[in-house]
């Protein structure tokens, strides 16, 4: 549709990194972005320039917690009808997955859009839907935007949403590995924009620039993060600007606000980040599957889960080991038979790491 | 996760809430275009089911042009 390939730019992008003699470290914090990188050998080809990428938290799935797994299996058995993403589905909780339960007879469906599961609750009135939502900023406002139309009554919302600035500083704040720049999610800063990053690098110091999905996009964003270095500056740069408005998506953010509030929430491998996380309002809070169930849940609610053992995913998610560099890749945890979420998710880095080099 | 496609507005529904979208090869899918204000003949993104934002054409058609000057700048420096 836009093509955005040409091979002497990539080239000229290439030669120009490669002459700032550079050793330097950066994350980005999505998966789409990680694909690229790996799809096209781009990881590779930059490590050779003296820089490093990393994918730190960036893959909702792969955030969701053992307790929030817990929670929707737990539903699942208690005879509700579930509703959420694919890769959802595949996620192994402590004792079970959701497509694991599928088979032993509970009533489990995929979607592609909250839409759908919205719809299954038209269908099947005598039915409790349950729509199991993670997704970043990109994501809540779809949720958002059924939850205003004011869906039927026997539809709910076990939200998982979570917020990228608030997980960046998390993990500047741990400072558990040098970053030198940022790759910013490009569908992400859609809808929010720029702004909310600002903050990084005015309290950090840290350079971002908020790229495409392209090659190019990509590279070109490695660049301009390297010339900020160079040129000793920290700001908010935005490569992606066919599709990134410095205001974002305004409607987006309104729908976003009026049913959701930030909360502070744990994110699978890190501890409790402060407002980091949706939960509905208390005018939709009928719709509120956490409220709406809380006795059936609330067995849940003191208990600890921990990680399936030998998983590393944690690790991966903060950025301080690479895939291959957890014990189990490829060996114990296989797309086939993942052990953490990390192999599960399309977006997750270990599936991809797998899907590209392994295969 | 964050996953979206870009297509092309073929139809749009009297709301303005959904549209049918063309994303090239023939392959045509409805969207909720409730998010973005959007006419026929626009480009948008779509995550999900639903329209995220809506893409600039001028803007997508000179990014290579960008880059290239961007670059030759640098190397002027």
């Amino acid at each position: 549709m836009f093509s955005l390939r040409d091979k002497q730019l990539a080239n000229d992008i290439i030669s120009q990194i490669t002459k700032a003699k550079v050793d330097l470290r950066f994350m980005h914090v999505c998966g789409t972005h990680q694909d690229t990188l790996v799809k096209h050998g781009l990881d590779v080809l930059l490590q050779k320039c003296g820089i490093e990428i990393g994918q730190g938290p960036g893959c909702p799935v792969c955030v969701t917690t053992p307790k929030e797994i817990e929670e929707i299996l737990l539903l699942a058995k208690q005879g509700k009808t579930i509703a959420t993403f694919g890769d959802m589905t595949r996620v192994p909780g402590v004792t079970s997955s959701l497509q694991q339960m599928k088979t032993e007879g509970c009533d489990v469906r995929t979607v592609y859009s909250v839409e759908d599961a919205r719809s299954l609750a038209e269908k099947y009135k005598q039915k409790e839907i349950v729509f199991m939502a993670v997704g970043f900023e990109t994501t809540a406002p779809t949720t958002a935007s059924v939850l205003v139309q004011g869906p039927p009554s026997n539809f709910s919302v076990l939200c998982c949403h979570r917020l990228i600035p608030p997980a960046l500083q998390a993990i500047l704040q741990m400072g558990e590995l040098q970053i030198d720049g940022f790759i910013e999610p490009g569908h992400v800063s859609t809808i929010i924009g720029t702004k909310p990053y600002d903050f990084i690098s005015k309290e950090y110091h840290v350079p971002q620039v908020i790229a495409g999905f392209e090659p190019l996009d990509l590279l070109m964003s490695i660049w301009m993060l390297v010339r900020q270095i160079q040129q000793g500056r920290a700001e908010v740069e935005n490569e992606y600007v066919r599709a990134v408005q410095p205001q974002g998506n305004r409607k987006a953010q309104q729908i976003l606000h009026q049913v959701f509030e930030p909360v502070d929430v744990k994110w699978r491998g890190f501890p409790m980040i402060p407002r980091s996380g949706l939960r509905l309002r208390k005018e939709f809070e009928a719709y509120d599957a956490l409220k709406k169930y809380e006795d059936e849940i609330r067995s849940l609610s003191e208990e600890e889960f921990a990680e399936p053992t030998g998983c590393l995913c944690g690790d991966v998610l903060r950025g301080l080991i690479s895939s291959e560099q957890c014990p189990l890749f490829g060996r114990v945890c296989t797309p086939e038979n993942p052990v953490g979420p990390c192999m599960v998710s399309s977006e997750g880095s270990c599936h991809i790491q797998y899907r590209y080099t392994k295969r | 996760m964050c996953l979206a496609i870009p297509g092309k507005i073929i139809e749009l529904d009297k709301k303005k809430q959904n549209a049918t979208v063309d994303y090239g090869s023939g392959t045509r899918r409805k969207a909720n275009v409730s998010l973005v204000q959007v006419k026929i003949g626009d480009y948008i993104l779509v995550h999900a089911g639903f329209a995220i934002q809506v893409l600039d054409k001028k803007e997508a058609q000179e990014t290579l042009a960008l880059f290239k000057e961007m670059l030759s700048l640098a190397e002027e420096q």
